[in-house]
């Protein structure tokens, strides 16, 4: 991976200086992962070009993690572009290598390090998903004139396109500082969320640095009165780019961009509160359906009125993800007994902490892990069962932990199973559980033309393994109560229109 | 049985105690309980209320502790009972409200009580305890307990303990001995070979017939009546009961049937037609209905001595047999595993009626609970009752009443052949109330043999993890490994009922020790010679992906997977192998044209296979993962290498010494080219199934066979006949060697090297013998690789050529991915073994899921 910096000021072997590396040497810097190189393809008064140079060693790489034998050791972790790419270990060796010079620190040219110098910047083979508009729309706000071409994929395989690098030149005058700490949060962003290390809150702080905010009190060296709050939180783009530098890690985002909000409240516009701040740029899950804010909202509202209405007793989500439905399942205190069940651990421990103050034996508002006890049940005897209980499980399996309940809830969980194992789910919940009541929400595909930007006969989330029209919900529903001996109704949740109904459709089947 | 027993006894006293089962020792404190006990039970066998108390009180005299002490007592024999172990409660069992407790856990878990009552001089007893240091209670205790005691010995019997022997003074106690007696089920010393037989009800002829068919002799009286029948090679019949009413004959049913128990020629259980028979015999007093009328009219005709030995025998059938070693439970109405063994009224009651919820159906039948479908024993339960069209199997489990009496067949079952035979009635000798034709109503597409339970998979209540017995010993699957696969199967793979087989994974040959390379068919020869090996194949190793394909004939052999679908391509993790449902269609449709076309349906007398192979290219599975992994590290490396180049030589050119990076930055240019050769190599565009290619190496499975015993020649022979139709199927390249034989060996690996230089992935070493091959250490590994050095860029990168990096990298550590194959390799066995045992699905399903929870356990992927 390969960085060049040329710059034309005069007299341009300055930029050793401003750079703190000699033109006339190569030198070397060990890293953790490897070596960087600094050395000047050229260095005449006239022009003069530093270039740095990064040489990884995977093994160092590796050594520095501690086993193969990790679960998270993938082949992509070794096979890799990262000797080649701008990728965040280019990034952590620019930061090393150049710090003083990101820092704006020149002890013999302390007036050049202020002033803003021609320059062009040249990197090879920039990780860049979003293309070359995204790169433009990133540099140009701060005022680089953007050179970006897409690398092809291979020339030995033909009609393959583009690779998702960018040749990448940018030239501007600026000062050399500003210059590297645009790279310095930039790239990371445009490769998003590949960081080769954990992401740790740490990071919030590097980039708020480097994008030019106070950090803890502290004002960046080069920040003078006037430049306050830095190029960062002026930035069109902040929200995206602290999203992708922050590698999607939603909490330490949403801190970052309430403490960007707070810095630009300070340096420009007092009317917007860092809540409204935060809130704006951080969208939930890009799922289609979720664009449309109310609709998860209606849905469980119209599940907590069925199972009222039906004066459940008791009450089992099946597939209950992150545990929303299960949030509201717990105040209703009229409800005996509340089980959750997914097939996915994660969203078991997600709904566990969202519904848990905290269980852990040393107290704060810690917990344990889920199932370290080894009883499935958790939480041992039927006097004192959790509220929810929460189980790891499959509606494709027979479960007597599923028996018992007095009402199941399939939301948004049918469209999830392949249709071979529909099959199987029906004799699970409806031939086996048997509760009395069972309610099952799925997509009506009808609707779905009226969501913008989805494509003709494109399912509302790509896991979906299928979305019924309204007959064919119709079918499938008077089937399995026919077959299991249930009556069902059906009914609309969610807007209505005349020709295509109502988004989300629900079946709502009684013994 | 309450033998009070007055007079002293002179005998040596003889106490038949079943040998599973509850025995209370009741006696005052001092009584010599806890003597007693040691002297005839095994320590683990006794439990003391004083033990107890010490346990949970860490003293054995605090009566504060009394109550937890007895909670702790009824747990441990609680569990004892259930796992059908011989439990003796040393503690003073003198008061009701003590034994009550204690018989009614005994009661739950269906085994029977014993009381053995030590009954010594209260003067005795005091003396006892005051030579004891730690018995400081008054004797107003011991007096207490000698009246509750008295209180107890008329009662005892009636509380539901089912023999109370009194030990009546020092000496009879000192001299009593204990039998263990065994459980009347427990017949295990039986091993057969049997012939179970269906319901008869009174169709004599059929029985006739049927037994011929068996081969029996049948031995007649003077009235030319069958009274017997002998198998020449000593097979035993096993009646599953239900003899009588609704047919022509019963007494001539019986008559044959008593006389050949008689003879020790056979065995037999009560139906629920003889229970009723026997209150109709002893009292007169039954409804004559359900074809008793036709059976008292029949008896009628016999003489009185006929109709009391009809009772005797009829009275004295034991509810269900345990045979061959427990591996075998005939019972009338099938028996659910808790109860295999046992004896009590609800034993017997579900041996001879089932369990029903209660209600009933259109019909006016009892609606029955499906016991068979959730049985999850090891023990095969042959039964009958419930009449059905057909005899099939059922998790182990097979009901042999096909409705003879009604008009439809009289069914034997061979044990241990498992073969059925069956012959027809003759006429409709009853109507039945309700149409034979009855298969349990969910049998169309996913009958009950089809529902895997969660703990089938070892997630359900304790999440234990998954223990698979195989032929080769036990393979534990981990807790988190099996609620990682629990999801991967739940929501990406095919439905588990084309998952006959997940490939197991493979270890590479051991390092090699050449220095420039990190894998050479030297150290697979030299493996396998070690173990004991001579003969191997050598197969060249496509490089696509993984495929299994399980092929249909027709719609009709669909039925034993996915009713309607002809066939599937899973993955190796079991997920379909196309996304798009019109290719994975069109390429099972030209798989099993190629399977018609080499006429493999007949010569293998099959009408499905399943196969193990590879799909070509890789591209058409792998694309996303070419494109970003691979070539788009080609793809940074040439935009970035020729600019390094390019500066360096500039730098070079000032006077800047960077010679050595500058030729590193050279060499790199060169190893990615190598790089991205090799993945090129194994792209190539395909338009649906056009331009696919699979190359299969192992036929296993088809109906009711598997083909882990055929040696891989005779594989690589079905492999050919598919690929010589024409078709997609491509195939490989083999070699076999003798690993003794140092110029064989050295061809080999001649052969691989050209193989690689060309390009190839490399090879992979097999036992000639197959799948099943031994060694020296048992079962061998399956297979080991052999990878090419250039086809290692992928896996080590571009540049791992290095002779630095390479020394590196030969510290492998191969034993975790070696243990992990042979695990997997023993589960892949057991599932096919299963299959073609014809065992129930969940059977299959669970080493296929347990191969795939291994699979999400961490290994250096890179092996």
């Amino acid at each position: 991976m390969l960085l060049t910096i040329t710059t034309t000021a005069t007299p341009a072997t300055d930029l050793g200086h401003l750079l703190h590396k000699h033109p006339d040497k190569a030198q070397s810097f060990e890293q953790s992962f490897g070596t960087a190189h600094v050395f000047y393809p050229e260095a005449t008064e006239e022009r003069c070009t530093a270039a740095l140079l990064l040489e990884v060693d995977p093994q160092a790489l590796l050594r520095s993690r501690t086993s193969v034998n990790t679960p998270d050791f993938a082949l992509a972790q070794y096979v890799n572009d990262r000797p080649y790419a701008s990728s965040s270990l280019f990034t952590v060796a620019l930061g090393k290598v150049l710090r003083t010079a990101i820092r704006g620190v020149c002890e013999s040219r302390p007036e050049l390090a202020r002033t803003p110098i021609p320059l062009e910047l040249h990197l090879p083979a920039v990780p860049c998903r979003p293309g070359p508009e995204k790169a433009r729309a990133l540099f140009e706000p701060l005022g680089w004139t953007v050179a970006a071409e897409p690398v092809p994929l291979d020339p030995g395989l033909p009609g393959w396109g583009d690779s998702h690098y960018l040749s990448l030149t940018l030239t501007g005058t600026l000062r050399l500082s500003e210059a590297l700490s645009h790279l310095y949060v930039l790239l990371p962003a445009m490769e998003g969320g590949h960081k080769h290390y954990w992401v740790d809150s740490t990071e919030i702080d590097k980039l708020l640095r480097a994008g030019g905010a106070p950090v803890d009190g502290i004002v960046n060296e080069e920040g003078e009165d006037g430049a306050g709050a830095g190029w960062l939180a002026g930035h069109p783009e902040r929200g995206w780019i602290t999203r992708r530098y922050l590698a999607r890690r939603e909490q330490y985002v949403r801190t970052a961009l309430a403490r960007l909000a707070e810095s630009e409240d300070q340096a420009a516009d007092p009317e917007n509160g860092a809540e409204n701040g935060a809130a704006a740029v951080v969208p939930r899950d890009p799922a289609v359906e979720e664009r449309e804010p109310s609709l998860a909202e209606q849905r469980a509202g119209a599940i907590m009125a069925v199972l009222e209405a039906e004066r459940a007793t008791s009450v089992i989500d099946l597939g209950c993800g992150g545990g929303k439905l299960l949030e509201r399942l717990v105040r209703d205190r009229t409800l005996e007994r509340i089980t959750g069940v997914d097939v996915h651990l994660g969203s078991l421990e997600a709904a566990h902490r969202r519904l848990c103050k905290g269980c852990h034996p040393d107290g704060g508002r810690r917990h344990r892990p889920l199932f370290a006890d080894t009883s499935g049940g958790r939480g041992g005897s039927a006097e004192r069962r959790p509220r929810p209980e929460l189980l790891l499980g499959s509606v494709v399996y027979r479960d007597r932990r599923f028996q018992g309940h007095d009402a199941a809830v399939l939301m948004e969980v049918v469209e999830h199973l392949d249709p071979s194992r529909l099959a199987a789910m029906e004799n699970v919940v409806f031939g086996d559980a048997a509760p009395r009541v069972v309610v099952v929400t799925t997509p009506n595909i009808e609707y779905n033309r009226h969501y913008e930007g989805l494509e003709e006969g494109a399912f509302r989330h790509a896991d979906h393994r299928f979305e019924w029209t309204r007959a064919e919900f119709a079918a499938w529903t008077d089937r399995v109560a026919a077959e299991h001996g249930y009556t069902v109704r059906r009914l609309p949740v969610g807007p209505e229109h005349p020709e295509t109904g109502a988004p989300t459709q629900m079946g709502v089947f009684t013994a | 049985m309450n033998e009070p027993n007055d007079e002293a006894a002179r005998e040596p006293r003889v106490l038949g105690v079943p040998r599973m089962g509850l025995v209370l020792l009741v006696g005052v404190s001092g009584s010599g309980k806890s003597t007693f006990a040691a002297e005839h039970f095994g320590p683990t066998q006794v439990i003391g209320s004083d033990f107890c108390r010490g346990m949970v009180s860490d003293d054995e005299n605090d009566q504060t502790a009394t109550a937890d002490a007895f909670a702790l007592l009824g747990t441990i024999v609680d569990i004892r009972l259930r796992r059908g172990l011989l439990t003796v409660v040393d503690a003073t069992n003198v008061q009701r409200k003590a034994r009550e407790q204690l018989v009614r856990i005994a009661k739950d878990n269906n085994v029977l009580t014993t009381a053995i009552v030590l009954d010594v001089p209260e003067a005795l007893a005091r003396e006892r305890n005051r030579t004891r240091a730690d018995r400081d209670f008054g004797d107003h205790v011991i007096r207490r307990q000698r009246r509750d005691l008295k209180d107890g010995l008329k009662r005892m019997s009636r509380e539901g303990i089912r023999k109370v022997f009194v030990l009546k003074g020092q000496e009879e106690i000192d001299t009593a001995r204990i039998e263990l007696e065994r459980p009347w089920p427990d017949r295990t010393e039986l091993t057969g070979p049997f012939d179970i037989i269906g319901d008869v009800h009174g169709c004599r002829s059929e029985l006739e017939t049927l037994l011929e068919e068996l081969g029996y002799e049948l031995r007649r009286d003077t009235e030319d009546r069958p009274v017997g029948a002998r198998h020449p090679e000593g097979r035993t019949v096993v009646f599953v009961g239900d003899l009588v009413d609704r047919g022509p004959d019963s007494p001539g049913v019986l008559r044959l049937a008593m006389g050949m128990v008689a003879d020790g020629d056979a065995l037999c259980v009560p139906g629920n037609h003889e229970n009723k028979l026997v209150r109709y015999l002893r009292t007169g007093k039954a409804q004559l209905t359900h074809g008793l009328a036709e059976t008292v009219e029949q008896l009628g005709r016999e003489t009185e001595e006929f109709r009391k030995r009809v009772l005797d025998f009829c009275d004295g059938l034991v509810s269900h047999l345990q045979l061959d070693g427990g591996n075998l439970v005939v019972a009338h109405a099938g028996l659910k595993e808790e109860y295999h063994g046992r004896a009590s009224g609800r034993v017997r009651s579900f041996a001879l009626y089932g369990e029903t919820t209660g209600e009933t159906d259109e019909f006016g039948l009892p609606v029955r609970l499906p016991w068979a479908r959730d049985y999850r024993g090891k023990a095969m339960v042959v039964y009958g009752h419930v009449p059905t069209d057909k005899a099939e199997w059922l998790n182990r489990t097979i009901c042999l009443d096909t409705g003879c009496v009604f008009g439809g067949k009289l069914t034997a079952l061979r044990y241990p052949e498992r073969e059925i035979v069956d012959v027809d009635a003759e006429r409709t000798w009853y109507e039945p109330v309700r149409p034979l034709v009855e298969n349990p109503p969910e049998a169309d597409d996913r009958g009950p043999g089809q529902v895997i339970d969660i703990n089938d998979v070892g997630v359900g209540d304790f999440h234990a993890g998954l223990f698979v017995e195989t032929r080769y010993g036990t393979v534990r699957a981990n807790s988190e490994s099996t609620m990682a696969a629990l999801e991967v199967m739940s929501r990406f793979s095919v439905d588990p009922r084309w998952l006959v087989y997940l490939p197991p994974t493979m270890a590479p040959a051991p390092t090699a020790a050449d220095p420039a390379l990190l894998e050479h068919p030297d150290e697979a020869f030299a493996s396998f010679r070690a173990s004991g090996v001579g003969q191997v194949i050598c197969e060249e190793k496509h490089m696509g992906s993984r495929a299994v394909a399980v092929l249909c004939r027709d719609e009709a052999a669909s039925r034993r997977f996915v009713p309607g679908e002809l066939g599937t391509v899973y993955t190796r993790t079991g997920r379909a192998f196309f996304r798009d449902p019109a290719v994975q269609a069109e390429v099972v449709d030209r798989l099993r044209q190629a399977v018609t076309e080499a006429g493999l349906w007949d010569k293998l007398g099959t009408d499905w296979i399943a196969l193990d192979g590879e799909m070509l290219p890789w591209s058409a599975k792998a694309r996303s993962l070419i494109r970003e992994q691979y070539a788009s590290v080609g793809a940074a490396a040439r935009a970035s290498l020729p600019a390094a180049s390019a500066a360096l030589a500039a730098a070079a050119e000032r006077g800047v010494d960077v010679g050595e990076l500058a030729a590193t930055v050279a060499r790199r240019t060169d190893q990615t080219e190598a790089f991205s050769q090799v993945y090129r190599r194994y792209t190539w565009e395909t338009e649906g199934a056009d331009g696919l290619r699979y190359a299969p190496f192992a036929l296993l499975a088809s109906e009711g066979k598997e083909y882990t015993e055929a040696d891989h020649l005779w594989h690589m022979g079905v492999a050919e006949q598919l690929a010589e139709t024409g078709g997609m199927v491509q195939a490989t390249r083999y070699l076999v060697v003798d690993t003794t034989d140092p110029g064989a060996c050295a061809a080999a690996a001649a052969w691989w090297r050209d193989m690689v230089d060309r390009g190839g992935e490399g090879m992979v070493v097999k036992p000639l013998l197959g799948a099943r091959a031994e060694g020296r250490k048992g079962l061998t590994q399956p297979g080991l690789k052999v990878r090419g050095p250039e086809y290692l860029r992928l896996i080590y990168g571009a540049d791992y050529t290095d002779p630095e990096r390479i020394a590196v990298l030969k510290d492998r550590k191969l034993g975790r991915k070696t243990g992990l194959a042979m695990r997997e390799h023993k589960l892949g066995l057991e599932a096919l073994a299963r299959q073609a045992a014809g065992e129930p699905l969940w059977r299959v399903h669970e080493p296929v899921f347990a191969v795939l929870a291994l699979e999400t356990e961490p290994v250096d992927p890179r092996l």
